[in-house]
């Protein structure tokens, strides 16, 4: 399947999820822009404490609030939030025991690192019930104050303990304000409302990761949405050629001819790293498609997005988002 | 360039340990075993702690069974002058030998059988990286090997694996679970009144939050694991103090991109604070150009080509070698940043194979471009 689909259009939470080193945190800050071309509001949220957002559009750490971090084409706007567990922790202790002052003394005390490690789904519990809340916070006129919410989760391996909030909650306690939350939390993750985006790369390693992925989040009950297929580089040789050259034949004499009626005349060893460059072009091609045949076992709609040589700046996440507004995205 | 001279680091005598650190996703466990490969090669009596190796690298090595001991792997295709061991970490095995080792029998069981300590051992986040050092400190007393290469689990950051020890220990040492875990010894009362209200409301939220079952399992559990190894803090110390011990190197592994080098520059500091001996840089899977020719010509060469249609092989193969050598430009540039940042660290690139490497013969190809052959 290729390109985004009306389902993926009506989901107001988008979860990117990806294996390390996959470029998860650039698709999803790719996405948001996408999402929000054409006036729409977007909120980009982290979760692990990484400032993976800061560095990216080369801002100042992110405070615990959200702010505004990007204009996108067509009058829409980004905005970006760090989610600081002891923060999210604070915020409802406060909102529920009213603990005001003492808060921050417990801070110093290293409790609520204590709290949010003592209970390894606690953490979860709060960084997820923290994103819902800004996915269902009203704003103006009946409207929600976000259009979508983009969030840059953990990576495949520990995505699906991440979002599974009703396993985190046999954990903890049966009652009480955060048991309350986390029904709502649940009820969103697990609704057409949300989405979970896996991001690949053409390697065979990323693709298994990622079906294992999908196959976790259909057993958990959560829908995986698109798969976004990063750092695609264009295939250089004709497609009959690509066997043959990937076995190691490629016609050095006929290449020798050819450089030669462009005016290049090329020494011995310039000829032999051009074939072995060529040669090695061709095996990655090849395993490239084997990845991509894997891949198509996922059965789920993919969008590719293209290798920048000179890496990812601001500029390039406009490129990548416009890429993916051709791709359907809106 | 300061480049590092991998197959001097490994012939010496004196290097004992060597911990291959970085970020997710650059390749640190591939690296390890190709290192512990090419020392075998050359003659050492090499081990291989892998922490989380992908299912078919892990089959090359024989590492299909879980034994979480380390077993001879043998090799077919080349032969290694010493020999090769290989083992993979199993974290809760680890856990639980140290219970066995340490308790007697009932209270061992009891240890097991206590809700926290199954959470713990398996889920809290730092008890990988723990049992990674303990398990590097079983093999150090072994003393079976005369070099031992470990990988390091695969946190997002590769700082979480010197902290993440300390930080266990600070959670299950500190005076916190003590002040949470004393209603539970003094019948419910009177915690209040020493620590102020504040944590009063504390104590109730969070018995309110991870209910009051939890926080008396989690008291039981330190209470007896305290008793059986004099703390946590001391445990986490004593592997902090190997990591320190002369023989023992780091070598930071990273791929040549922005993210992974600003890793990397963050745990080359990190280890020069703590007086940590660092070997060198890996730049996993570079591209470096094979043929000496330069770019923009060639791209104009592809151009007049494309257009004729005279010579369709040569017009690719030219774009081929333009989209090389403008990835290795910058990955240059990269490296080149990192080593301004850096002049004491020596590096070495490592050119990535086009295809993955599942088996020995690819772990040995990697020793061979980790030595720069």
């Amino acid at each position: 399947m290729n390109g985004w689909t009306d389902e993926l259009t009506r989901a107001r939470l988008h979860v990117v999820t990806g294996k390390g080193g996959t470029g998860k945190t650039t698709v999803a800050a790719a996405l948001a822009l996408a999402l929000a071309t054409g006036g729409r509001r977007v909120l980009l949220v982290e979760v692990e404490n990484r400032q993976g957002i800061a560095q990216l559009f080369d801002r100042a750490p992110l405070p615990y609030s959200e702010e505004r971090i990007a204009s996108a084409p067509g009058g829409g706007e980004v905005r970006a939030l760090a989610v600081d567990p002891e923060a999210a922790l604070l915020e409802y202790l406060d909102m529920f025991y009213n603990l005001g002052f003492a808060g921050r003394t417990l801070r110093r005390m290293g409790a609520i690192e204590f709290a949010t490690t003592l209970a390894p789904g606690l953490r979860d519990v709060l960084l997820t019930g923290k994103v819902k809340e800004c996915v269902r916070r009203a704003g103006r006129a009946g409207r929600h104050e976000y259009d979508a919410v983009v969030l840059d989760a953990p990576p495949t391996g520990r995505v699906v303990r991440f979002l599974d909030v009703t396993r985190a909650m046999a954990d903890l306690a049966k009652v009480g304000p955060i048991k309350g939350q986390s029904e709502g939390v649940v009820t969103l993750l697990h609704s057409g409302d949300t989405a979970v985006h896996l991001v690949a790369l053409l390697e065979e390693m990323p693709v298994r990761e990622t079906l294992d992925a999908v196959a976790e989040l259909d057993a958990a009950d959560l829908r995986p949405g698109a798969v976004f297929v990063n750092r695609v580089r264009p295939p250089r040789l004709p497609a009959r050629s690509i066997a043959s050259a990937a076995a190691g034949r490629v016609d050095a004499e006929r290449l020798r001819a050819g450089l030669a009626s462009a005016g290049l005349e090329v020494a011995d060893e310039v000829l032999g790293g051009l074939v072995d460059q060529t040669v090695e072009h061709a095996v990655r091609v090849r395993m490239e498609e084997q990845a991509k045949d894997l891949l198509a076992e996922a059965d789920l709609p993919t969008l590719e997005l293209p290798e920048l040589t000179d890496g990812v700046d601001v500029a390039a996440l406009y490129e990548l988002a416009e890429v993916l507004v051709g791709r359907g995205v809106r | 360039m300061n480049r590092l001279d991998v197959d001097n680091l490994l012939d010496d005598p004196a290097t004992r340990v060597l911990v291959c650190c970085g970020s997710g996703g650059v390749g640190k466990t591939t690296t390890a075993a190709a290192l512990a490969v090419r020392a075998a090669e050359r003659g050492r009596r090499a081990v291989v702690l892998t922490i989380d190796p992908a299912r078919r690298l892990a089959q090359s090595l024989g590492l299909r069974e879980l034994g979480n001991h380390p077993r001879r792997v043998e090799v077919d295709g080349f032969e290694p002058a010493g020999e090769l061991h290989a083992m993979m970490l199993d974290m809760r095995r680890t856990f639980d030998d140290m219970v066995w080792q340490h308790a007697g029998r009932e209270r061992a069981e009891q240890i097991l059988q206590n809700p926290f300590y199954q959470t713990i051992s398996t889920s809290f986040s730092g008890t990988q990286e723990y049992m990674a050092m303990e398990k590097l400190g079983q093999l150090v007393a072994q003393g079976e090997w005369d070099l031992i290469v470990v990988d390091t689990p695969p946190s997002r950051s590769a700082l979480d694996f010197l902290d993440a020890p300390q930080r266990l220990s600070t959670v299950l040492d500190g005076r916190l679970i003590r002040m949470l875990s004393a209603p539970a010894r003094a019948g419910g009362r009177g915690i209040r009144k020493i620590v102020g209200a504040g944590f009063g409301l504390f104590t109730k939220a969070v018995s309110t939050i991870v209910g009051g079952q939890l926080l008396q399992d989690a008291s039981t559990f330190v209470q007896a694991f305290d008793s059986m190894f004099g703390g946590f803090r001391q445990r986490a110390q004593a592997t902090y103090d190997l990591l320190r011990s002369p023989g023992t190197g780091f070598l930071v592994v990273a791929a040549a991109e922005p993210d992974a080098l600003r890793e990397a520059s963050y745990f080359v500091e990190r280890l020069s604070a703590e007086g940590m001996p660092i070997n060198g840089l890996v730049a996993n899977r570079t591209h470096p150009v094979l043929a000496p020719l330069p770019a923009p010509g060639a791209l104009a060469a592809a151009d007049r080509l494309e257009r004729s249609g005279d010579a369709p092989l040569a017009a690719a193969v030219l774009r081929v070698h333009a989209d090389r050598a403008a990835v290795a430009d910058r990955e240059r540039r990269l490296l080149a940043r990192f080593t301004r940042a850096h002049p004491d660290v020596p590096l070495v690139g490592v050119p990535a194979l086009p295809a993955d490497v599942h088996d020995l013969a690819g772990l040995h190809e990697i020793g061979r471009r980790l030595a720069g052959e």
